[in-house]
């Protein structure tokens, strides 16, 4: 397949995206792993930029920065025996887990090289981001914009009654 | 585009590590967000570059993000039950359900 070479942007974002996200799994206090996913998800949103995605780079900021990563943080805080160093986090599986991840992180990009060629597509992406994605949510995306709002309202009242305190 | 699906296995391959070999819930949730976050990288780098006479790659990249943010809400909400009736989120002790 056709091999385009990307910037040096791109090379520190993936160079701060992987080495993030090593850390994040190998950290043996979790509030150290929080604060480097947190860093991983902006690094990954740099990626979305590049690709031409601005609303998605947004929406990830918002969503996985401003909410999702904001939520980790408070659960470790509120679960306090895990902050401490002397945990161990990882369990007896470690080694064979890093050689099938290794083969699968070599092994991927290998057949996607051998896959032949990819056609490439011939015109420009659409350059009203923003605008073409409310279109589509009005339109062809309707239905799973309706049903994500519901599947939205069922984990807030999920979420409510699951950590509320039972009285007793 | 080699280079973008590269970097999404690396980061799946980290994730799936992670997932693998966590003792506590919430560092398998962060696992997961980070394959989350590959496989959206997949979806907006084909996007990119082979389909780019619709956004529907960004549009399932979308979804994708709302669905892991709820999947988030109520995991994190269930490691606050487990610690609170177990007095610790290590996986080991949460063993009632095993046959």
């Amino acid at each position: 397949m056709q091999v385009l070479e990307p910037g040096i942007v791109f090379w520190i974002l993936a160079v701060v995206i992987l080495v993030s996200g090593f850390l994040v799994v190998t950290l043996r206090n979790m509030f150290h792993c929080a604060l480097c996913l947190i860093l991983c998800l902006f690094a990954v949103a740099g990626i979305y930029v590049l690709l031409e995605a601005e609303f998605l780079a947004a929406a990830q900021v918002l969503i996985y920065v401003g909410a999702v990563a904001i939520l980790i943080v408070f659960t470790v805080m509120l679960t306090t025996d895990l902050a401490s160093e002397s945990l161990i986090q990882h369990n007896e599986n470690a080694t064979i887990a890093f050689v099938v991840c290794a083969l699968f992180a070599i092994g991927v990009p290998y057949l996607i090289t051998k896959t032949g060629v990819w056609m490439p597509a011939k015109g420009e992406l659409i350059s009203d981001n923003v605008g073409s994605i409310g279109k589509y949510l009005m339109t062809d995306f309707m239905l799973p914009f309706e049903v994500v709002s519901v599947l939205l309202l069922a984990a807030l009242i999920g979420a409510i009654v699951l950590a509320r305190k039972e009285r007793s | 585009m080699f280079y973008y699906l590269a970097l999404a296995a690396a980061l799946f391959a980290i994730g799936l590590f992670g997932v693998l070999t966590r003792r506590n819930v919430i560092g398998i949730l962060m696992s997961l967000e980070l394959m989350f976050n590959a496989a959206n990288i997949n979806f907006v780098a084909f996007n990119k570059y082979i389909a780019t006479d619709a956004l529907v790659g960004q549009m399932f990249a979308i979804f994708i993000v709302v669905v892991a943010a709820a999947e988030a809400v109520v995991g994190l909400a269930i490691v606050l039950l487990i610690y609170r009736n177990w007095r610790g989120i290590g996986m080991d002790n949460v063993n009632v359900m095993k046959w």
